[in-house]
């Protein structure tokens, strides 16, 4: 990377994350005297939106090519209030906790006391959600049965398709001119509605063009007092660049980033959508930019590079806004989980691979930072030498890129009923979320703890953690006479825990399309312009809303234990183990070395252990797939943590499976931290007996020491490892590639590893940011030695 | 028919080519000083201790080492990992011990494999009679065979065994035109000498069919096993094999086969 990068790269690493009021403060100085009443929510949305945007400071920093802050320095995170509001005793916690903390200083404590907090207290779309909750709600919320993903942050979870990046806020207009003349408003009852809407979507469009202007007048005033040619010259392109995009469908390579750049801006200031967003293919949307410019001679490799290079330090700037309570323990993080996906396959089913997608490769080995995530989207038609060349990278150990399988995902989204075309068009976002680029709105509503029903259903319906009777009475575990009659049970709490949820989830839902509605986020996604609705009301052509399932292999031991010990070989009554488990294993370490030692485990291709996870997976997605949403949509799930393994394991006291009160559960579909001990094949035999089809994602971590990947032999057989999985419909595979004696060495001496990035469960992170219990969870996962 | 089995692994990547699943047999001919799974060693079932942790509390038991099993029930195993096989290249090993120690039995699973259209290979020490070699030939794809000593006084002195057998057996396998790795284990001063090598380069330059020579430096992690069950080492020393030395014999034998690895 050149100097210019450099600077700029490492500017961004060492910058202070810090919690700034500026938004908070435009929105609060907005709703103070606008007419709330008398006008329509999403035209108030849009003109809050056009307000911040004609506001707000522009930041522009020494030679930078792409431009454009959310907050008024790099890594300064906005507020959302109208969505979550911070008391003071927040902004203490965010600025003094040792782990994702962001720096709030006096002025900010200051704008919250004096401004934002007296006006937003108690109106909140956070208020709105809690006051909204049943009771039974709320007390599976409060015992970790579940979490609520749009609690602090909007529904979002989208990826731009490819006409982002053909069309401007001019053509957006003429669709949008065009969808008002078709309203008709004596046979459409919400034709008003639809009006609004659209006139919503034509504000944000043109606030965002006056956004890109606002920082071309800057660049001028740059330009001024710029003394060197070389740089009068960028900043007179730059300057161009501004006055054109994204006004305008952008024409060269440079622009293309620009307007992408712009956009994603718009869509994380206007809400804090959760995943930001993300230009998913972008080696597919700018491949026509890139060969026509070098065709053509205005564009060069390394000129390329350095402005994907600027792009990546881009993101890397923008770390997700601060995040409070069980949002803040779910996603215990600085990654916004922006994902570029690599690969795949065109929209007429041929292999995708070009030569920016390994220019883009160079990009992320080169650039080692924490944001944007990437992965590779490998399908049967995918070259060795792309994946051998991802392998390479993975190999270094920051856990990028991660790997998904084309194929799967293509299956996922046609079995959802996507056309062939949108399904071609698809990938994966966030952690591991399959979707239809461009043409989808799908949310997640929260993760969902698996390992707590089975906890609760233990106890007929009470939990030990809040000592409430949250549950049914499904009966004292001391009257199962059979395996089968104890699993009917937990089906039982399982189908009430998730009734609960749904039935909050749609309220939820009622409540963003009601109150909070996305203009500009809609003006992105097909076809909420031809359908005059917004993206959280159901405007797009697909609608899907998912549940995570967490802790499979966790559960599956658990079933495993009970099974062997209690019914089959009846060496101990369901009394006597609840009892152990209430001792939380104090002074019954030799039933607890049975349980670990002498049962058969999740991901050792054993259907003894198996046949347990393949079930309850089913049942999960029994409980939840088809369901209708209220945006008109489905509900479906998919099987991801990010980090919330971590906190479900907290509130869930010892289990069967030997694990100890409050340790983490397993993350993923991958097997409990250190069950597997028959290698990597058998982990990926043992994962592909879920029918991953019918998920929305699914996630698999395998460590694997360094030593693993030393020759290209090896690399060959890791190849074709993952290979074999995706020839199953394995979803995705992420290697963790870095020794345990590294990491408890980093433990100790923080100091010495402040670049160390591992991957935790669908992205990566600084190992310093991660919790101590994090941290030791992912040493203890299964370091696959070379055998 | 059975066969006493102490272990199968899968993704064994350095058993042969591709993701293999390899089957230890137990019982080996040799004796050799440095050998590295003592639990190999008998024809018969053993017991080792096995240390296991719960909490800060070690659980210690004993554990049986060898396990008669069929054909079917070892085809059972092997054969679930026929995707990871194809899409690799990969098969099953037969490894051990010495595999053609029990030559009916790993004779009729190399069979077996190969009906299921299984690449194998068998990893061998080469002593064995003529006639179980070349009952198994037919059903093996691809043999790893072990040179270790030149010269047969010091063979006998540090295997047990004299290696005439294992040279002619050698020859038996080029002629059929099965292709061949050789092993050779680097023992300090034992097997590394330069007396040694050279004459072990002599047979490997004169032997057609060899595709690759795999250099196995010797690993101090045996010792403990042996302590676990309750033996001693004949041969062992605590360093690890110096790895600018075996880059050294790697070069020395650069001319005599197409590929030549460390580690195998």
């Amino acid at each position: 990377m050149n100097h210019r990068i450099q600077k700029l790269r490492n500017n961004s690493i060492n910058a202070i994350n810090t919690l700034s009021a500026e938004r908070a403060l435009l929105v609060t100085e907005f709703y103070k005297f606008a007419e709330i009443q008398e006008t329509p929510v999403p035209v108030l949305r849009a003109k809050c939106f056009r307000h911040i945007m004609r506001h707000k400071k522009i930041c522009i920093l020494p030679d930078e090519l792409i431009v454009g802050e959310r907050g008024n320095m790099p890594k300064a995170a906005s507020t959302y209030p109208e969505i979550c509001l911070h008391s003071l005793e927040d902004l203490e916690i965010i600025h003094k906790r040792p782990k994702v903390s962001f720096k709030v200083d006096d002025n900010t404590r200051k704008a919250y006391q004096d401004e934002i907090i007296p006006f937003w207290k108690g109106k909140t779309q956070r208020d709105k959600v809690f006051e909204n909750m049943t009771e039974e709600w709320k007390n599976a919320y409060q015992a970790g049965v579940f979490t609520e993903f749009q609690e602090q942050r909007a529904p979002g979870h989208t990826v731009a398709g490819k006409s982002l990046f053909q069309k401007g806020m001019a053509d957006l207009k003429n669709e949008i001119g065009s969808a008002l003349k078709k309203l008709d408003f004596s046979n459409d009852p919400k034709a008003k509605d639809k009006k609004h809407e659209l006139e919503a979507m034509e504000i944000v469009a043109d606030a965002i063009v006056e956004f890109a202007n606002r920082h071309a007048d800057e660049l001028e005033k740059i330009l001024l007092a710029e003394k060197s040619e070389a740089r009068q010259n960028e900043l007179l392109e730059m300057i161009r660049i501004c006055r054109r995009v994204p006004l305008n469908a952008p024409q060269t390579f440079h622009e293309a980033l620009q307007h992408y750049w712009f956009i994603h801006l718009g869509v994380i200031t206007e809400l804090n959508p959760w995943d930001s967003f993300n230009p998913g293919r972008l080696d597919q949307h700018l491949l026509p930019f890139y060969r026509r410019e070098l065709q053509g001679g205005s564009l060069t490799t390394e000129k390329a590079k350095e402005l994907l290079m600027a792009f990546w330090v881009k993101f890397n700037n923008h770390p997700s806004p601060p995040k409070m309570g069980v949002t803040a323990l779910e996603s215990n993080t600085y990654t916004d989980f922006s994902l570029i996906n690599l690969g795949g396959v065109k929209e007429d089913g041929s292999d995708a691979v070009n030569e920016l997608s390994y220019l883009i490769l160079d990009v992320i080995e080169e650039m080692r930072i924490l944001q944007p995530s990437s992965m590779v989207q490998i399908s049967k038609k995918s070259p060795d030498k792309f994946l051998k060349r991802a392998f390479k990278i993975i190999k270094t150990g920051f856990g990028q890129p991660s790997i998904f399988n084309t194929d799967a995902i293509i299956q996922q989204l046609l079995s959802q009923g996507k056309s062939l075309v949108d399904a071609r068009n698809g990938g994966a976002s966030g952690c591991v979320e399959t979707g239809a680029f461009g043409t989808e709105a799908y949310t997640l509503s929260g993760y969902f703890n698996l390992n707590k029903v089975l906890e609760i259903t233990l106890f007929n319906g009470f939990d030990p953690g809040t000592k409430k009777q949250i549950g049914i009475k499904t009966g004292e575990a001391s009257s199962f006479q059979s395996f089968e009659e104890f699993y009917q049970a937990f089906e039982k709490q399982l189908n009430y825990f998730i009734d609960i949820k749904i039935e909050g989830n749609n309220r939820i839902e009622k409540l963003y399309a009601d109150h909070m509605p996305a203009p500009f986020l809609s003006l992105l996604i097909d076809d909420c312009i031809s359908n005059g609705t917004d993206y959280n009301a159901g405007g797009a052509r697909y609608n899907t809303s998912y549940v995570q399932g967490v802790g499979l292999g966790s559960i599956t031991d658990n079933l495993s234990v009970l099974k062997k010990w209690v019914f089959d070989n009846r060496m101990l009554s369901m009394k006597e183990l609840t009892d152990i488990l209430e001792a939380n294993f104090d002074n019954f370490d030799q039933w607890r070395y049975k349980f670990v030692y002498e049962t058969p485990k999740w991901g050792n291709n054993d259907d003894e252990a198996d046949q347990h996870a393949a079930r309850v997976f089913n049942s999960f997605h029994k409980a939840v797939t088809g369901r209708k949403t209220y945006r008109g949509g489905v509900f479906r799930i998919n099987m991801l943590p990010t980090t919330s393994h971590v906190y479900f394991g907290s509130v869930i006291g010892a289990m069967p499976d030997g694990r100890l009160a409050g340790e983490p559960l397993s993350e993923g579909i991958s097997p409990v931290q250190g069950a597997d001990h028959n290698g990597p094949v058998a982990v990926l035999q043992s994962a592909a007996k879920i029918d991953h089809i019918k998920t929305g994602g699914t996630l698999l971590n395998q460590k694997f020491s360094p030593s693993f990947f030393n020759s290209e032999e090896a690399i060959t057989k890791l190849a074709a490892l993952v290979r074999t999985y995706f020839k199953l419909d394995g979803h995705h595979i992420q290697f963790n590639v870095v020794n345990a004696d590294t990491l408890r060495d980093a433990q100790k001496h923080p100091e010495k590893y402040r670049d160390l990035i591992v991957r935790v469960a669908g992205y990566s992170d600084y190992f310093n940011d991660l919790s101590e219990t994090l941290q030791n969870e992912i040493i203890e996962r299964t370091e696959h030695e070379g055998i | 028919m059975l066969g006493l089995i102490f272990d199968i692994r899968s993704f064994s990547v350095h058993d042969g080519p591709g993701i293999r699943q390899t089957v230890f047999l137990k019982g080996c001919p040799l004796r050799c000083a440095w050998c590295h799974n003592p639990e190999s060693q008998k024809n018969e079932t053993e017991t080792i201790r096995k240390n296991k942790k719960i909490g800060n509390k070690v659980f210690s038991s004993v554990e049986k080492v060898g396990k008669w099993m069929g054909v079917d029930e070892v085809m059972k195993i092997v054969k679930k990992d026929i995707p990871f096989y194809e899409e690799s290249g990969g098969g099953v090993t037969l490894s051990g011990g010495e595999p053609m120690m029990q030559g009916e039995f790993a004779g009729s699973l190399l069979n077996a494999c190969k009906n299921e259209n299984i690449h194998t290979t068998i990893d061998t020490c080469g002593y064995a009679e003529p006639q179980v070699l070349e009952s198994i030939l037919p059903f093996t794809d691809l043999f790893l065979y072990d040179l270790k000593i030149a010269d047969e006084q010091k063979h006998t002195q540090y295997t047990g065994v004299g290696n005439q057998l294992i040279l002619s057996n050698l020859k038996i396998i080029s002629k059929n035109n099965k292709p061949i790795i050789i092993r050779i284990p680097l023992i300090p001063d034992i097997t590394d000498n330069i007396a040694n090598l050279e004459a072990l380069r002599n047979i490997i330059e004169s032997t057609p069919g060899i595709i690759r020579i795999d250099l196995l430096p010797y690993h101090s992690s045996a010792y403990n096993k042996y302590e676990r069950m309750g033996r001693i080492p004949v041969y062992s020393v605590s360093e690890n094999y110096d790895s600018q030395k075996a880059a050294e014999i790697k070069d020395f034998f650069n001319n005599s086969a197409p590929f030549i690895s460390i580690g195998g």
